[in-house]
């Protein structure tokens, strides 16, 4: 078995260590190592967006981020989202929108969503559909789910 | 049993059914804290990996697991021989028929033959998926290569290589006299076709071909048994159905149902590819052998490649028509692949082909046929979109020919009540006709569409609803909060459609209903979650239950009032009696205060299924010449949902289904290369859309209620996966001129058709 | 008496004949009559006591899973179809 290699880093604000091998993705170690099982894996070569993550502000595929990249960076993930007990604006427009079915492509897009209007808080339905191409859905046809990033858009915009 | 026919209440005025509550279950779904099955971890957890073939067609001559056995950290290693003797047992399962169960142990672990790439030979378990991976690699499996076939067409030739040696056509219990690829010939005829085609001034036959496609779910399967040392055999996984993985899973491992306990975890998509057992029997092997609980999680190429997909298929199609614009006759022949093993969608492909129309005389031929590709699983409406992606432009061409509106030709011969389905049955109350004139009367179809390379197309779709056993159980809480546990594995939204209609009936709100989804131990037997049947068959257990708790309630207001329950009246959800008055929550609260009984509920239906499920879709497309790229530019869906239960997932249902269909139109296919290895098994080269490739999906709902049902509801699921195709084929043609009749109409495609044609 | 659809690959067994009334007050009792009529239809309809796989019965326009127990009114008709699944 090979060496573990210790890592420093911050999930959600907080600090984190942990020991991981030098193959294991970022997706892995989060999900296996750190129990956060929010992040999915659907397709681990990059191609799915179901375990996007945020590196440093950037929205990235999880699985093909080796968790010994991460030293020192600030991680969030689809569990930070809400917090105080409160949904985050575009959790609550996915859930009154109808924005998911089975549920599984909904941490990704999320997390994908909130770097988009973290960034372009004012954004055209070309920049979400272009945005979000990273991220595949098979149960909505996106419809609700470009409408509920719409939603969220605004209401963010009026607070 | 009250015929089935009488069960429409014929109500107006809803108080739930119809709005847009929250989902019940949502909130654990936008946090990432709902439990998927690839989530679930238990102690001293091992993990499982498949050695799968490299083949498309191979006798195994030996397999040797000795070296990964070897490795530290390797725990079990099984192949087909830790299966039970299976010989020439079948299995009973709900609708599917008899089941046979070599060939179903044989598709989790092949059996002395690999039938194609991607084949499970054997699996190991080991401490961590590294360790598994590793170990997988050194399994040395000695192969014997055999030619292959992947074209349904090259399957049914005489030399075609034969998967199986001792395969006879059946058709309807005659065998022919021969081997063969051909599993089942199926044949329907109505009236005298050759005398019907007499009758036509116009005639067009053309001849379709469509590719595999995978259904797609982006949870890849994913089961974690637990073989306890007392013989109990427990299954968290990914699942359409907890008792037909049950079943399944007892009958090839042959140890009673009552054996195994299978929790349905939540399901990351499933559109029909998560009803047949992959990994469930053979974790659980591995947990015997290793005596830990297993947990084993596909990899996309291997989804691809094991699993799913659609049929490949091949249809000619005839159509006459009087000048008027009336269909006189039609015959249809067509071919379908059920992959590996026999049992494909030939059947339903052929019950489809002409079900949206009225015709006099016809006539259908279908063969499913064995070819080395992964056995064949329902996607949605299985068989009906590759029939309607024939039939759907036979009829467009008609129009065109006939110079006649594509709707008008439609309205003219469109199925309703009383019209005899090629296949026999008379067809009852349907909203077919009322779906054509939604989108005749539609603003998109209204609207003027104008522009070089453009064009809108129309096209129809069919498909049933089934029937089959559900159950579901509730108790009322003090604070009038309603416990529903149901058996129908939620993949869409289910749980509050079921919740809802309970809500209904009781006459409270539908959050005032926390349903939950239950375990094999903890709910009565319910057939799987697919043939659109949740929404109508669960949901008329949960209008029985929420009867029988009215009724407890009745008898708890009769005690507090002390009255004669059945001097009791009931209206939303208020009990009064000579000018007692209390609500459904204040009798909850009312119970352990006067020491009455718990009102506990239950409900157990097996309704029959039906014909009824159509849709009508529209598409706007432009083509870009230089390239063959079609690009959608609006699309409407509109279906009859008898009465939609929560509009929002009914419209998800109609947009999911509809974007899977463009998928399917323009970009999905298995591409096999020479050694009939597919070439394309990762979501980077198997296209899907995403939502830069789509428009918003616009939707109409029609609600003719369904007569077998209380409150009129019909099945969505299905139905809109089965346009698509056709529509946006009929738009290509308006567009440019083109009739493409093989699918996907993928660039490279369209750019071939339209160089030939200049 | 109820009229049963003869399947159209069983219409060598029945001469031709595509549709014919037989008595019965269950589908089993129907198969039964039709095989005195039509000897050996019965073992293509059935396999052992059960219909045969791969099919199911419809009376009138209700697929139904109940085989041969299931019920057959003197007015139905009686089609035997390819068992349907669902995605
Ligand atoms: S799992 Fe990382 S992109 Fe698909
Ligand atoms: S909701 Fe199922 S994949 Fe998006």
């Amino acid at each position: 078995m090979s060496k573990k290699i210790h890592v420093s880093t911050t999930v959600n604000g907080e600090s984190v260590e942990f020991l991981c091998e030098a193959r294991q993705s970022l997706l892995e170690v989060l999900r296996e190592n750190l129990s956060l099982t929010g992040a999915k894996e659907g397709c681990n070569n990059g191609n799915c967006g179901a375990c996007t993550v945020m590196l440093n502000g950037v929205p990235v595929n999880s699985c093909i981020v080796l968790a010994v990249e991460v030293e020192g960076a600030a991680i969030e993930t689809v569990e930070g989202l809400a917090c105080h007990g409160h949904l985050h604006p575009i959790q609550k427009c996915f859930l009154e929108g109808a924005a998911l079915q089975c549920g599984v492509c909904t941490p990704g897009f999320l997390v994908t969503a909130k770097a988009l209007l973290d960034k372009n808080p004012n954004p055209s339905e070309h920049d979400i559909r272009f945005n979000l191409a990273n991220n595949l859905c098979r149960c909505t046809g996106y419809d609700k789910i470009v409408k509920a990033v719409q939603a969220a858009a605004a209401e963010l915009q009026t607070r | 049993m009250a015929h089935a026919n009488e069960l429409y209440l014929g109500k107006q005025d809803y108080q739930v059914l119809g709005k847009r509550p929250v989902r019940h279950d949502g909130t654990d779904k936008v946090t990432g804290k709902a439990i998927y099955t690839a989530d679930v971890q238990l102690p001293n957890m091992l993990h499982g990996k498949i050695v799968r073939s490299p083949h498309a067609h191979a006798r195994i001559k030996s397999i040797d697991a000795s070296e990964a056995l070897a490795m530290p950290g390797v725990f079990a290693v099984v192949t087909a021989d830790d299966f039970p003797d299976l010989t020439e047992k079948f299995a009973l399962m709900g609708e599917a028929g008899q089941v046979n169960l070599t060939e179903l142990a044989a598709n989790c672990l092949a059996k002395g033959k690999v039938l194609y790439r991607g084949h499970a030979v054997a699996a190991v378990a080991a401490a961590n998926v590294h360790i598994a991976d590793e170990a997988a690699s050194k399994i040395k499996v000695e192969y014997e290569v055999l030619p292959s076939v992947t074209w349904v067409l090259d399957a049914m030739k005489d030399d075609a290589p034969l998967l199986h040696e001792h395969l006879r056509t059946d058709s309807m219990g005659k065998k022919a006299d021969k081997p063969s690829n051909i599993a089942v010939h199926l044949q329907f005829e109505k009236g005298n076709v050759t005398d019907g085609f007499q009758q036509a001034d116009v005639i067009v036959e053309r001849e379709f071909r469509t590719a595999s496609v995978h259904q797609g779910y982006i949870e890849p399967h994913a089961v974690v048994a637990l073989w306890n040392e007392d013989s109990r055999l427990k299954l968290w996984t990914a699942t359409q159905g907890s008792f037909n993985c049950r079943q399944q899973v007892a009958e090839l491992l042959q140890i009673p149902v009552s054996q195994v306990l299978v929790v349905p975890c939540e399901i990351g998509g499933g559109f029909g590819g998560k009803i047949t057992v992959y990994l469930e029997p053979v974790a659980a092997l591995l947990s015997r052998k290793s005596g830990r609980p297993v947990k084993m999680v596909m990899q996309r190429n291997e989804v691809f490649e094991g699993t799913g997909p659609t049929p490949g298929s091949f249809a000619r199609v005839k159509l006459g028509a009087k000048k008027d614009g009336t269909l006189v006759a039609g015959e249809a022949w067509l071919a379908y692949d059920c992959g590996a093993f026999p049992g494909g969608m030939i059947g339903p492909g052929c019950m489809c082909v002409f079900s949206c129309y009225d015709l006099p005389h016809a006539k259908v031929d279908g063969f499913d046929v064995c070819n080395n590709k992964p056995k064949t699983q329902a996607y949605r409406a299985p068989g009906s979109t590759q029939a309607a992606f024939a039939c759907e432009q036979v009829i467009d061409e008609l129009a065109e020919k006939l110079n006649i509106d594509p709707i008008e030709l439609r309205l003219k011969n469109a199925a309703k009540e009383g019209t005899r389905r090629v296949d026999g049955p008379v067809y009852p109350r349907v909203g077919f006709v009322e779906c054509l004139n939604a989108a005749k009367n539609s603003e998109h179809w209204k609207s003027k569409l104008s522009g070089k390379n453009r064009g809108r197309g129309i096209a129809a779709g069919f498909w049933f609803n089934i029937g089959g056993a559900s159950s579901c159980s509730a108790s009322v809480n003090d604070d009038g909060i309603v416990c529903l546990v149901e058996g129908s594995t939620d993949i869409g939204g289910t749980r509050t459609s079921i919740a809802m209609q309970l809500a209904e009936t009781l006459g409270i709100a539908a959050e005032d209903v926390r349903p939950q989804v239950g375990d094999t131990d903890s709910v009565g037997y319910t057939f799987l979650t697919g043939g659109s049947r949740v929404t109508f068959a669960t949901g008329l257990a949960a209008y029985q239950l929420g009867l029988d708790l009215q009724e407890q309630m009745k008898q708890r207001a009769a005690s507090i009032w002390d009255c004669d329950p059945t001097s009791i009246t009931v209206d939303k959800g208020v009990y009064k009696q000579n000018g007692h008055s209390l609500t459904f929550k204040q009798i909850a609260a009312k119970i352990p205060e006067n020491q009455l009984d718990p009102v506990v509920g239950r409900a157990s239906v097996a309704p029959e299924g039906s014909t009824n499920a159509f849709g009508v879709h529209i598409a706007d497309v432009e083509v870009d010449p230089e390239t063959g790229k079609v690009t959608v530019l609006r699309y409407t869906a509109i279906q009859d949902a008898g009465k939609a239960v929560h509009p929002s997932y009914v419209e998800g249902q109609m947009q999911g289904g509809a974007a899977q269909g463009i998928g399917w139109a323009l970009n999905e296919e298995y591409f096999f290369d020479a050694k009939d290895q597919m070439r394309n098994a990762s979501f980077l080269d198997y296209r899907m859309p995403t939502c830069l490739d789509l428009p918003m999906i616009d939707t109409i709902i029609v609600e003719v209620p369904n007569p077998s049902h209380p409150y009129g509801v019909r099945g969505v699921g299905e139905t809109p996966i089965v346009p698509p195709p056709a529509t946006i084929a009929n738009a290509i043609h308006a567009a440019v001129g083109t009739r493409m009749t093989q699918l996907p109409m993928s660039p490279p495609a369209l750019w071939k058709a339209l160089s030939e044609r200049a | 008496m109820p009229v049963v659809f003869i399947p159209t690959p069983m219409r060598d067994l029945t001469d031709g004949v595509t549709e014919v009334n037989v008595t019965g007050n269950t589908v089993g009792e129907v198969i039964d009559a039709l095989e005195q009529r039509f000897p050996g239809i019965k073992s293509r309809l059935c396999r052992g006591d059960k219909l045969a796989p791969g099919l199911q019965v419809s009376i009138d326009a209700t697929m139904t899973l109940r085989g041969l127990r299931t019920a057959v009114a003197p007015a139905s008709e009686v089609h035997f179809l390819p068992t349907i699944g669902g995605g």
